[in-house]
């Protein structure tokens, strides 16, 4: 009787010594999980205290004087959006319309998994090389200068993986008795994409074009290479325009206005902010919908 | 009543790869009538309603030997239009695929493609198409609500109406109950019983009681090939291959 209780003493200690090894790490990683929460608020909570307070409805409605230390920003939030548009509208079409040709037409060959390599090679390519290769190529060669065309141009070379990418995964899980039910009534298979594939992965495609332009909204060495950093209201796609990430970035690194930094920076993170919470919003549906299906 | 022919196969061989998956199949479908195919999993009766609207085109190392006539065009040759064909030839899948769009316009899809685009037309094919296939009642209120919000046995029926609606003359139709439970398959079944007045039907079937129910020829495959083909009384009555027998009786399949 002893022994038997001695035996089961033992092992509840090995349990607990057990249990006490999974509390730890369990700790551990909730820690490391709360960890980039903490980062994502401080950081929020940092720009958010230092810059509120210098944002009235002038600021988004003057245009900025002085190299930026007075005025407004109104000049860099059309050209932010401006550029953005302008990015979006490029690679928009080529992505999807490249997605469509990768997943709905070309057979498993050799030039497709090159293609697919060169999409991953091209989104993993530092930003820099893209300014560097806008510069050259759309600012000097081609012409265009300093441009929202230049910069818009650029941008969409950059996004175009993103889009790409997504669209393709978007595509894939479009189911495929979806493909032959439209085909089986004699449709053919461009009216079978365009009205059946497509309008069943358009969330998908959505989410892709907003991490898109969340990207473009924020990339800076790219932009002041091909768009330059003029303080102007962009006129038209000949101009040259200044965004908001570009406009920061100019502010702190000649110390102009503190002010007017952190300004810079708040409207910046809720641009930011809202456009993330609009592709988390779309993807939760999309997933919602492809539940659904299943 | 005259008995027509309306697809005649004639020594049908079909390959997937070098895998031969039909072997020299010949077989009548007889003008409104319910052709059932029955057979053990994987001998080839799915393929083979996949041939009669060429969907196997989608396959790409699939080779097809041999004829398929409809009403007497050689579906495979060059004069016939895939396009008119698939019309002409409707389907119905084994797990109900209606597209993620509303229920008019599941109905209203086909037409559509074919260009139609006058709302009124297509309203009127779009509740003829449902009421043909039993649904009109059910769904005449919601109309505008996303199909994936019927239930299994209804999206199976709005697929019966979508084929309706290009007015095919044929079905065909790949164990169009197998995903729905007793009371959705009854529906089913019995609207085939009315739909056989204006089309012709093939269904490929694995249940035995379903095939003696709803129709009025059987063909028993097994290995790719056409055991026996008759009326389906006398297969389940009194076969006249040892094979088909054992099949019907269970003793394998």
């Amino acid at each position: 009787m002893v022994e038997m209780g001695m035996s089961k003493i033992i092992t509840t200690n090995k349990k607990m010594k057990i249990n006490i090894k999974e509390k730890l790490w369990y700790f551990f990683i909730y820690l490391s999980a709360l960890f980039t929460l903490i980062a994502l608020l401080s950081i929020i909570g940092y720009i958010l205290m230092n810059g509120a307070k210098h944002i009235h409805w002038e600021f988004f409605v003057k245009e900025p004087s002085s190299m930026g230390r007075e005025g407004g920003i109104f000049s860099i939030i059309v050209g932010t959006l401006y550029l953005t548009l302008v990015s979006i509208v490029i690679a928009t079409p080529i992505g999807v319309a490249g997605a469509i040709y990768l997943t709905e037409y070309a057979k498993e060959n050799r030039l497709v998994r090159i293609i697919r390599f060169g999409t991953e090679t091209l989104a993993g390519i530092p930003s820099i090389i893209f300014g560097l290769f806008g510069f050259v190529f759309f600012v000097v060669f081609l012409g265009f200068r300093w441009s929202i065309l230049s910069g818009g141009l650029t941008l969409a070379m950059m996004i175009l993986p993103t889009l790409l990418r997504a669209t393709e995964e978007s595509l894939k899980t479009v189911p495929q008795s979806y493909r032959e039910g439209s085909l089986a009534l004699g449709a053919t298979k461009w009216q079978t994409i365009m009205k059946v594939v497509l309008p069943s992965s358009v969330s998908g495609i959505l989410t892709g074009l907003i991490l898109g332009i969340g990207r473009a909204v924020g990339e800076t060495a790219a932009v002041m290479l091909t768009a330059g950093s003029s303080l102007g209201l962009p006129k038209s796609i000949m101009d040259p325009a200044r965004t908001m990430s570009v406009h920061l970035y100019l502010l702190a690194s000649e110390g102009l206005s503190k002010e007017k930094t952190f300004a810079t920076a708040t409207v910046l993170v809720i641009f930011v902010v809202i456009i993330n919470c609009f592709a988390n919003i779309l993807a939760n549906k999309y997933m919602k919908k492809t539940k659904v299906e299943s | 009543m005259v008995n027509r022919t309306k697809i005649k196969v004639n020594s049908l061989n079909l390959f997937y790869g070098d895998f031969q998956a039909l072997i020299d199949i010949n077989m009548d479908i007889i003008e409104n009538k319910v052709t059932a195919l029955i057979g053990p999993s994987g001998c080839g009766k799915s393929t083979f309603l996949r041939t009669l609207n060429r969907m196997n085109d989608l396959i790409v190392n699939a080779r097809i030997e041999g004829k398929v006539l409809l009403d007497e065009l050689d579906i495979y040759s060059e004069k016939c239009d895939l396009i008119q064909l698939r019309k002409s030839v409707g389907m119905v899948f084994q797990k109900p695929n209606p597209f993620p769009k509303t229920v008019y316009e599941n109905v209203a899809y086909g037409p559509r493609i074919h260009g139609i685009k006058e709302k009124s037309k297509l309203d009127e094919i779009v509740e003829k198409s449902l009421r043909g296939a039993a649904l009109w009642d059910e769904v005449k209120d919601r109309l505008n609500r996303p199909a994936l919000g019927l239930s299994g046995g209804q999206q199976q029926r709005l697929c019966i109406a979508r084929c309706l609606a290009v007015e095919p003359d044929v079905l065909l139709m790949d164990e169009p109950t197998s995903a729905l439970d007793p009371i959705s398959t009854l529906k089913i079944e019995d609207l085939l019983e009315e739909l056989k007045k204006n089309y012709t039907i093939v269904i490929v079937t694995h249940n035995m009681q379903q095939a003696g129910r709803v129709s009025d020829y059987t063909s028993f495959f097994l290995n790719g090939e056409i055991i026996e083909t008759d009326l389906t009384d006398n297969i389940f009555s009194k076969p006249r291959d040892k094979r088909t027998e054992d099949y019907i009786t269970g003793r394998f399949g």
